[in-house]
């Protein structure tokens, strides 16, 4: 279970999508594991055979623990995802399934415990694979639905594509359960009998403790936050910054478009920060161990606010070097599968400096707090009109405050005030972008 | 395509971005963006909806003529393409 954030203690493997047997290659997305940040794509970081998977689905385990065991391609079998010194191929299964299912589901294939140190050749074996065809697909957003509404999802008949269960199927659920259906995952049967029966077995009134609690990603949020007033010493600089160039640069250039091809003016914003923080770079990397390591490249993490609450911020990868169209596309590609809850681990981890847009609220500045361990992080409010001087004449002009929070230890607010004004002359030329 | 299709078709577009607001009521007078909490990638990925089953394009400068559900309606319906 990789670590996929500073304070991330645990994750719960939601669906393997390899079996053993199966050849994966570098960047193959393997498995999809649930977070305090929401469902993440688990990504592999070699070419190698899958020899065991060593955690069952809906297993929540500490981060460090193996998922699987992999050999490596063109080895005989080793250990290589066993770091710790005894086997740990007995992962703890939760005894019971914390809410009631319609039925005991089919037993799950536990890994054979594996003899202390013995040199693991197995061959796969069909009996290892875990029956992922009969799992459940369900949108994240129905999985979290139904946790709140103590819903047991074997029991919604999914309606989505594919049978995806969504949060639609379970509020109808809700408002009317079926009779209770004899088997998950097997539809009921044509019943003459009306619905309106059922007693709701399966819907549990949350208690006041449960509602009460924080979500586990408002939980993150509250670690990470914390964890950054309490480390980081943070330095505040704001600037108002001239839009007017770059809006109607880019109204023009959206005018001239097919509505697909349209860039939303955050995407500008975000190739100034970018380029900016490039040519800044005490601005861009990590404080880690007492020390800055600054990073060669920009990856900027967009802070991107989640329907039904909380945030995430996926980083757009070499985004100084993206020309504005790649970058528009980069954006809209982490936005849509932020919102579906499909990022890859690779993407939460990698940002190097942030940006945080209130652009959309209408609130005219933010000052954002350090995500660490980075070391800065750059606001935007809204653009609003107001009045301007410029060439010794008053305009009305729109305008944008942009923010920056720093963490004093790795630069100082000279350091910021270039970076700032860095990002001003960037977009006074927002064809040079 | 007639009104009560075109309305169905902005509806659909919208729960396509915003899928928790399908059967909530929505003020056909107020800013679709105020009450359905989108932002400017969500509007245009609104647009783009629209353009494929309905067929209008929505220009940059005409935004302020969508801001609503009826006014948005009543815009589709002006330049619906002739079939």
């Amino acid at each position: 279970m990789p670590s996929l954030g500073a304070d991330m203690e645990s994750g719960t493997l939601i669906e393997w999508l390899v079996k053993v047997g199966d050849r994966v290659h570098r960047g193959d997305i393997v498995a999809v594991v649930e977070t305090d940040k929401g469902a993440i794509e688990i990504e592999i970081f070699e070419d190698a055979v899958v020899a065991e998977l060593l955690v069952q689905p809906d297993t929540e385990v500490a981060i460090g623990t193996p998922l699987a065991r992999l050999d490596r391609v063109g080895e005989p079998a080793a250990p290589r995802a066993a770091p710790a010194a005894e086997p740990r191929a007995a992962i703890p299964i939760p005894p019971a399934a914390p809410t009631p299912r319609g039925a005991p589901r089919p037993p799950p294939v536990a890994p054979p415990p594996m003899p202390p140190r013995a040199p693991s050749i197995a061959r796969p074996s069909a009996a290892a694979v875990p029956s992922i065809a009969t799992r459940r697909k369900v949108s994240p957003a129905a999985r979290q639905h139904a946790r709140e509404h103590g819903v047991d999802l074997d029991r919604v008949t999914g309606t989505g594509d594919g049978g995806v269960v969504t949060v639609a199927d379970v509020e109808k659920f809700i408002r009317a359960p079926p009779p209770s259906a004899p088997m998950p995952s097997t539809p009921p049967p044509p019943s003459t009998t009306p619905p309106s029966i059922a007693a709701p077995a399966a819907v549990v009134a949350p208690t006041e403790r449960a509602a009460a609690a924080a979500s586990p990603m408002r939980r993150a949020i509250a670690a990470a936050m914390s964890r950054s007033k309490r480390e980081i010493p943070h330095y505040y600089l704001a600037h108002t910054i001239d839009l007017e160039p770059a809006l109607a640069w880019l109204e023009r250039r959206n005018a001239q478009r097919p509505i697909e091809r349209r860039i939303v003016y955050g995407a500008l914003l975000l190739k100034a920060v970018a380029r900016a923080a490039a040519d800044n770079p005490s601005l861009n990397g990590y404080w880690r161990d007492g020390a800055f390591e600054g990073s060669a490249t920009v990856n900027v993490g967009v802070v991107i606010s989640l329907r039904g609450g909380g945030l995430a911020a996926p980083a757009l990868q070499n985004a100084a070097t993206l020309d504005i169209d790649g970058l528009m596309a980069a954006l809209k590609d982490a936005t849509e599968r932020a919102r579906r809850g499909r990022l890859k681990s690779s993407e939460l981890s990698s940002a190097t400096i942030t940006v945080s847009s209130l652009g959309d609220t209408g609130v005219e500045s933010i000052y954002p707090i350090i995500h660490p361990p980075q070391v800065a992080i750059v606001g935007f409010g809204a653009v609003v009109s107001r009045p301007w001087v410029a060439d010794g004449g008053l305009y009305v002009r729109r305008v944008v405050t942009v923010t920056l929070a720093a963490d004093h230890r790795a630069s100082d607010g000279h350091d910021g005030a270039r970076f700032l004004t860095a990002i001003e002359r960037l977009l006074a030329k927002p064809e040079a972008l | 395509m007639n009104e009560a299709d075109l309305r169905n078709a902005v509806l659909q577009a919208l729960y396509s971005i915003a899928p928790e607001a399908e059967g909530e009521r929505l003020d056909p007078q107020a800013s679709l963006r105020d009450q359905l909490d989108i932002d400017s990638m969500d509007f245009l990925n609104f647009l783009v909806a629209l353009k494929d089953t309905v067929g209008v394009e929505v220009p940059e400068s005409d935004y302020a003529q969508v801001a609503n559900l009826d006014d948005c309606i009543r815009y589709l319906a002006a330049r619906l393409p002739s079939t």
